[in-house]
């Protein structure tokens, strides 16, 4: 059976396109058909852009068919997370405070897609200033999950994940705090990366938790991660934090075969929380990995338990400050009315304007900064991130790349778990020590559960070290086969 | 109440003179059309990130390097956190328990002489807010239910620098004042204009019983927008709480605001609302560790600072240590001396003439006119060749001053010129020892100092228009001839 | 046991406007996170240097070199208020901050 332009990866549109079989436009129209078709019920655009997106795709034919080099990004339809600014074109981050927002200036991971030939076909939904685990914190309503539209596509870039499983882009962008790229990814069956922090310019990414908030790429192969990758990877002026190292060839090895790889096993990442046909799927995929050589044995990640709680006072923290700027003085909303003075209007447009979660957020992170608590929560916080960074340390010491679950369970229903914020916080508990510690991590589909859901399988590597890390997946996902498509595309 | 003693420390903000902001590339400027210097990064706009200036943070290191500062080996930037509207992101990008400079002092030159050193606490480097106007900019929205707010300061580079409570009085403090702005004159990071809010200063002061050492109740002052209302308001400051505790009141710990029509220190309505800046390492800044070489290659760029400038002036130059202070402590006067001994003026008069005459006019005129040191020159040089007098010059110095024109044709056109020919000027003295012959002769009978008189009678023949050396020089030869 | 919170403090700190029903909930709910987060104090980590950053660089700057603004117009576009060429506000009561 030939497949649809609409299901190819990046990797083959890209060389289709490079044979003069297809034409951007012919890409894009593939793309905005499963639009039409599905984004009623996923509802993962905030944004479309349409209009935008025709026109890019007009330019690059003619670009191209003036034999000028084709970039591996020329022509591939992408969505952007709606935390990252576009400028002109409207960028809420899921919430009522920045509805209206129409940034001056462009993210440098968009600068750089957009300048190797990407077209955006629009700004995807998710939760609130990317905070959440189920894209339910979404000001403008929840994305559905392509694989079950009564599902939740995990958060928080839930609409950038459900975007790539369901076709409406053939990548997009994501950004990852505490697995909001990883997590969704595994709930939606498409792959995941969150590279090392720092590998890719924050410049644009509004800011949740600055110290752990990477932006990562959906896609629906390995090999289309490391191409993404290798365009959004360097150092960028305008980001201080950006590492200046030199962005190695990642396609150059993705196809090595990985025998003796050393591959750990977090041991902790199989207890209780863990559903049985995750354990059992991803412990399915260690024994793959074995069987295509890779040296596997048990690691131990100690301080991992205590991972949750040092995100749950770190992230907060800096969440308090990042968010204090949203106060209807310079954009965004402004409570309606007469105010007293302007005290009182930024209590009024930040009361209005945020929703439950984000206030919930502010509030715990103010708090944990307070004089008198600084110390016993913050301080101590960071002391725990230094022993997770050392675990890691110890970790690489003896292995390659180690592997978890992604998520322990697998898409859940939609209010499942909206009363319950800590039940919701422990959807992250085996994404967040990688934030922590600022190495890369990838989700891989390993396989469905008994009721058809993916399941997906956490790769980590050390600092830096992606390209190892997309050779493992990469080697995982050739041998698993899976070629996963959400039910919901059956009769498109 | 002499048994009382004040102690003062004092903490100076100063605006960098860096062409760009701290933490984007926005032009930094004072006089530019509102917000016409803003950008996403400095309105504080989401997603964006500050990466610091390097000009800013080396002249930082000089500004402490001057200071006779540690400059530490490891530094961070902190954030703190309050909310307000002319502060973009509702927080300062600042620094707090890891500063780039640490330590150092400065030392000062009190009226009558003596030196005092004060103990330097700290020097930080941080971002400037955006400016509030209070009432509406067109008039027409609210009055003044409203204010408006222009961001092109927002992100100016600013350093703040906090003294130890070394101060006694409030002329010492205005003297480190003048000691500290001089300073940063000479190193050139900053236009450290007290008017235009480049340099700023607010107080601390309490009170205590001479002799003893424990500190009295602090009061922080602010709104001092020169050195002379600092020492107003600290003079008045100190009375008020000495009265206070003499009169066994307790002094609130307080900020008050110096009012400067009133001549008094005014209590400030409390804020309703606690101050609590949690501050935190800023996620988004390395750190700052600044390379052994590069402090180095900055400490050997230190110009020569006032206090070196102020010893030289005196003991090779030969300069009354009250005019070297007056002459150090400006630096338009600094380069008009210098300019003038460049090009051989006698370093004593020009010194006078800079800290005297052209100091006058420069302050009444609120500018530096069309003065060059050249003009100096020119004025010690006339006045010491003979051709115009004290008087005469100062009137020259004044058109020069207005219009640019050199002194000597000043002295020409206003008809300043000194009689210097001897020809007319020995007629007029046998004129006047003509007519006053009794004065003479007491002169010949060796009451020399009559020759006084004489010189007055010939001056007012030649209508001030004579060299009086030279004319008692020429009476001296008839009476003795 | 959850933490006691001085909710009204920590609203007022972060300029927060809550109803009734939003304070119960928070005292609740931040009560019960902030048990799970003090689990952190369970490590003992008093010779554990702390961690802001996850890859600690030092010393990255710009060059002091002037690029253009943006225009007046697109500074002030998403302004709530324009006044002029300024951005308008409610009074600002005198704090002295």
């Amino acid at each position: 059976m030939t497949r649809s332009l609409g299901d190819l990866t990046g990797a083959e549109l890209s060389a289709k396109l490079a044979a003069g079989e297809t034409s951007a436009i012919e890409i894009l129209a593939a793309s905005q058909a499963r639009i039409d078709a599905v984004d009623g019920d996923v509802r993962a655009l905030l944004t479309p852009t349409p209009q935008l997106a025709s026109e890019r795709a007009e330019e690059l034919d003619a670009y191209l068919s003036t034999g000028a080099p084709q970039s591996p990004v020329a022509g591939i339809p992408v969505a952007l997370k709606d935390v990252l600014t576009t400028n002109g074109v409207r960028t809420t981050c899921g919430s009522k405070i920045l509805e209206t927002y129409v940034p001056p200036y462009d993210a440098t991971a968009w600068t750089r897609l957009s300048g190797a030939g990407a077209v955006l076909v629009g700004k995807t939904n998710c939760d609130e200033f990317a905070m959440g685990s189920s894209n339910e914190n979404s000001a403008f309503g929840p994305v559905h999950n392509p694989w079950d539209l009564e599902r939740v596509p995990g958060g928080s870039s839930g609409g950038s994940a459900a975007a790539v499983a369901a076709g409406e882009a053939v990548w997009a962008l994501g950004t990852d705090t505490g697995g909001s790229v990883r997590q969704p990814a595994s709930l939606c069956g498409v792959v995941g990366l969150k590279p090392t922090y720092g590998r890719i310019s924050r410049y644009g990414l509004i800011a949740f938790a600055s110290s752990l908030d990477t932006i990562g790429t959906f896609t629906r192969s390995v090999r289309d991660a490391g191409a993404m990758l290798q365009v959004l990877a360097g150092h960028d002026p305008r980001d201080a934090t950006s590492l200046d190292v030199p962005v190695p060839d990642y396609g150059a090895g993705i196809d090595e075969a990985i025998a003796g790889l050393r591959v750990g096993v977090v041991t902790e990442a199989f207890g209780e929380g863990v559903e049985p046909a995750v354990a059992a799927s991803v412990r399915a995929a260690v024994e793959r990995l074995a069987a295509l050589g890779a040296d596997v044995g048990e690691a131990a990640l100690p301080h991992a338990a205590y991972a949750l709680s040092a995100y749950y006072l770190i992230a907060p923290s800096e969440c308090s400050s990042n968010l204090a700027r949203y106060d209807g003085v310079r954009y965004g909303l402004r409570a309606a009315g007469e105010h007293a003075d302007s005290i009182e209007m930024m209590f009024a447009t930040r009361g209005q304007g945020f929703g439950p979660e984000v206030k919930r957020r502010i509030m715990l992170g103010t708090y944990a900064l307070s004089a008198g608590y600084y110390e016993a929560y913050y301080g101590q916080a960071q002391k725990v991130r230094t022993l997770v960074i050392r675990d890691y340390e110890a970790a690489f010491e003896r292995f390659d790349i180690l592997v978890s679950p992604t998520s322990p369970t697998t898409a859940f229903r939609i209010g499942a778990k909206a009363d319950d914020p800590m039940a919701m916080y422990l959807n992250d508990i085996f994404t967040i020590p990688a934030n922590l510690a600022g190495v890369p991590a990838i989700s891989v589909p390993c396989g469905l559960d008994d009721v058809g859901l993916p399941i997906g399988i956490q790769l980590t590597a050390p600092i830096l070290d992606e390209a190892t890390l997309l050779r493992a997946a990469h080697a995982l996902e050739s041998d698993l086969g899976l070629n996963l498509r959400p039910p919901l595309l059956a009769g498109v | 109440m002499g048994s009382y003693e004040a102690v003062i420390g004092l903490e100076c903000h100063v605006e960098l003179s860096t062409l760009t902001k701290m933490f984007c590339p926005c032009a930094n400027a004072f006089d530019a059309e509102p917000n016409a210097n803003t950008c996403a990064v400095c309105v504080g706009h989401p997603g964006t990130l500050p990466v610091p200036n390097r000009e800013a943070i080396a002249r930082i290191i000089k500004i402490g390097l001057a200071l006779d500062s540690q400059i530490a080996p490891h530094s961070l930037f902190h954030r703190k956190n309050y909310f307000y509207p002319d502060m973009p992101k509702n927080f300062q990008i600042s620094q707090y328990d890891l500063p780039i400079c640490v330590g150092g002092h400065l030392d000062i030159e009190l009226a009558d002489g003596s030196t005092k050193r004060v103990g330097i606490t700290r020097v930080h480097m941080e971002e400037d807010t955006g400016k509030t106007q209070h009432g509406s900019e067109s008039g027409r929205i609210h009055g003044a239910t409203h204010a408006s707010i222009d961001f092109n300061r927002a992100g100016v580079p600013l350093v703040e620098c906090v003294s130890e409570p070394d101060m006694r009085t409030a002329e010492e403090a205005g003297a480190y004042l003048r000691e500290l702005r001089a300073t940063l004159e000479a190193l050139d990071v900053s236009d450290v204009k007290m008017e235009e809010g480049s340099l700023r200063c607010d107080g601390n002061v309490s009170v205590r019983p001479l002799g003893t050492d424990a500190f009295g109740t602090k009061v922080e002052i602010k709104n001092m927008n020169s050195i002379r209302s600092l020492e107003r308001a600290l003079t008045y400051e100190i009375a008020r709480q000495t009265a206070a505790i003499a009169a066994g009141e307790q002094i609130v710990q307080e900020t008050r605001h110096w009012d400067e029509d009133a001549g008094a220190t005014k209590s400030m309505r409390s804020k309703e609302e606690a101050f609590d800046y949690r501050y935190f390492p800023e996620p988004d800044i390395p750190a700052l560790e600044p390379e052994a070489a590069w402090v180095e290659e900055i400490r050997a760029s230190l110009p020569e600072l006032p206090r070196a400038r102020r010893d030289r002036y005196m003991s090779a130059l030969g300069l009354r240590p009250d005019v070297a202070r007056v002459l150090v402590g400006d630096r338009g006067s600094i380069g008009l001396f210098e300019g003038a001994i460049a090009a051989g003026a006698d370093p004593v008069p020009a010194a006078n003439w800079v800290t005297q005459d052209a100091a006058g006019l420069r302050n009444a005129a609120g500018q530096d006119g069309a003065l060059t040191p050249g003009h100096i020159a020119d004025v010690v040089g006339l006045i010491a060749a003979g051709t115009v007098s004290n008087a005469g010059a100062k009137q020259a110095l004044e058109a020069s001053f207005a219009s640019g024109e050199p002194v000597a044709e000043a002295v020409a056109r206003l008809g300043l010129t000194q009689v210097s020919d001897t020809s007319a000027l020995g007629a007029l003295a046998d004129e006047v020892i003509a007519e006053h012959p009794d004065v003479a002769a007491k002169f010949r009978d060796g009451k020399e100092g009559v020759i006084g008189f004489l010189v007055g009678q010939l001056m007012q023949k030649a209508a001030g228009a004579a060299n009086p050396k030279l004319a008692q020089t020429l009476l001296r030869e008839r009476l003795q001839g | 046991m959850p933490v006691e919170i001085d909710i009204e403090h920590v609203a007022k700190l972060a300029r927060l406007q809550l109803s009734e029903e939003e304070r119960e909930q928070l005292a609740a709910q931040l009560g019960q996170i902030l048990e799970h987060a003090a689990r952190v104090g369970e490590v003992a980590a008093d010779d554990v240097p702390p961690t802001a950053s996850p890859i600690p660089r030092a010393n990255v700057f710009r060059e002091d070199v002037i690029e253009p603004s943006l225009p007046v117009d697109e500074a002030l576009r998403n302004s709530p208020e324009r006044d002029g060429d300024r951005f308008g506000v409610p009074r600002i009561a005198e704090t002295g901050a």
